[in-house]
């Protein structure tokens, strides 16, 4: 089962630093990660470019699903 | 790419904007100053009484309005609260306190810059060691909390409360004070002001504009992004002071500054500190709490009562300087925001994760609406 870290509720870089976390933690693979602002979801997608990771944003409501792969 | 663009849009904008309010009547290199402004109006409101900074900004209204605007039409307007709000409101109080020993928020702090005032190159270090001096508490789990969906209306206070503020400002009561001399008596007509306010905000809220969020992003992830609205506010109101002749270039006799520099430094670093904790500089808190946000609405409340307190009890520079009480004041919002963040890191909990079927998404949620 893939985790889904859940950032929603969290001012930036609150969001930013656990996705972070994970990309230093794993190297590669997917990280999935729930958001509910569009200020996080933007955040996470630049640091997802900076990083050369793929993004996927799937909304759902007022939440958004980002999908990183890399 | 296009993100870029927007946030140097944004600070190009800014930078220009501020320009214009200086050349019809904004104090010098104080077009925009959120501290500042915030300053003057808990003077026009009464709740304290020096009689040269009371004034009811209406930069401050336009700027909550326009961002408030743009997260209607955007649809990210969200009422949102319930992340440890009296501690923000704690870190809004102290980092007003070192804002007003520095004189100026870090929007201030670049626009002296790009007026040649070069205490400010000692605000900006400390806001960069203030910044740096945060982040291993957020390295180490430092949060304030989830902000959780509230009803609706809790959003809309804040907003409710700005515009009795401007009705004040438009019916101007006998209790409502505006300075005849000094900073808060320097001011550009309204209409503009206003104006100026709604598109910084608007644009503010579209770029995400963060002065404390860029230095921290650098730090943390080598991001550039809120960088450049940094140096697009920087660039443009440098060459607007060079083409208005307003360039002034050295540390003596620079206007509404002093040239103490280690508390140009110290106080600009405790509010950098508060802001990278808080998650935001001032105008990003004005920003997010036009946005529905009430824990940042907190927040601003908690720059004025800041405000309020440090004029009240002597605590704010002036160009003569930093007062002993001010300087005493600085020293006691580092140990008392040292102590928060220990306590607040040593009490977190770890972030929880939720399993990624459709079905059961996350934990329970408080959904009203």
């Amino acid at each position: 089962m893939q985790e889904v870290k859940d950032a929603r509720g969290l001012l930036c870089p609150e969001p930013l630093l656990i996705v972070k976390n994970e990309m230093d933690r794993l190297g590669a693979g997917t990280i999935k990660v729930l958001v509910d602002s569009a200020a996080a979801r933007d955040n996470i997608s630049r640091l997802a470019t900076n990083q050369k990771w793929n993004i996927a944003i799937t909304q759902d409501g007022e939440e958004f699903l980002l999908q990183l792969t890399k | 790419m296009q993100q870029k663009w927007t946030i140097i849009t944004a600070g190009a904008i800014t930078g220009l904007l501020a320009i214009l309010l200086v050349k019809y009547g904004n104090p010098a290199n104080m077009g925009f100053c959120i501290a500042c402004f915030l300053r003057d109006i808990s003077g026009g409101l009464g709740l304290q009484k020096v009689p040269t900074v009371q004034y009811i900004r209406p930069e401050i209204i336009g700027l909550v309005l326009g961002a408030f605007g743009a997260a209607i039409v955007t649809k990210e307007f969200k009422s949102l609260g319930g992340s440890s709000a009296l501690t923000r409101f704690v870190l809004g109080f102290i980092a007003m306190i070192g804002m007003l020993v520095f004189l100026g928020c870090p929007l201030r702090a670049i626009l002296r810059l790009a007026g040649g005032d070069l205490n400010a190159l000692l605000g900006i270090a400390g806001l960069i060691a203030g910044v740096g001096l945060g982040i291993p508490f957020l390295r180490k789990g430092f949060s304030l909390g989830r902000a959780m969906p509230q009803n609706k209306s809790n959003g809309y206070v804040f907003i409710g409360l700005v515009i009795t503020v401007f009705i004040l400002l438009m019916a101007k009561p006998a209790y409502i004070i505006f300075s005849a001399e000094g900073p808060g008596s320097m001011r550009a007509p309204l209409a503009l002001a206003l104006i100026a306010g709604v598109i910084v905000g608007a644009l503010a809220q579209r770029s995400r504009l963060c002065l404390a969020g860029g230095i921290r992003d650098f730090i943390l992830f080598r991001d550039f992004y809120l960088l450049y609205g940094f140096v697009a506010i920087l660039v443009v109101s440098l060459i607007g002071n060079l083409f208005m002749g307003t360039f002034n270039l050295g540390f003596v006799n620079q206007p509404i500054a002093h040239s103490d520099g280690l508390w140009n430094f110290l106080g600009m670093a405790l509010a950098g500190l508060c802001a990278v904790l808080l998650g935001g500089c001032p105008l990003r808190q004005l920003i997010s709490a036009s946005e529905g946000n009430t824990d940042s609405a907190v927040t601003v409340i908690g720059l004025i009562a800041g405000a309020a307190f440090a004029h009240n009890f002597g605590l704010a520079a002036s160009p003569k300087g930093v007062p002993a009480a001010g300087q005493t004041a600085v020293l006691i919002g580092f140990a008392v925001i040292f102590v928060v963040a220990f306590f607040v890191c040593k009490a977190n909990l770890s972030v929880r994760g939720v399993k990624a079927d459709a079905g059961s998404k996350g934990r329970e949620r408080a959904s009203l609406s």
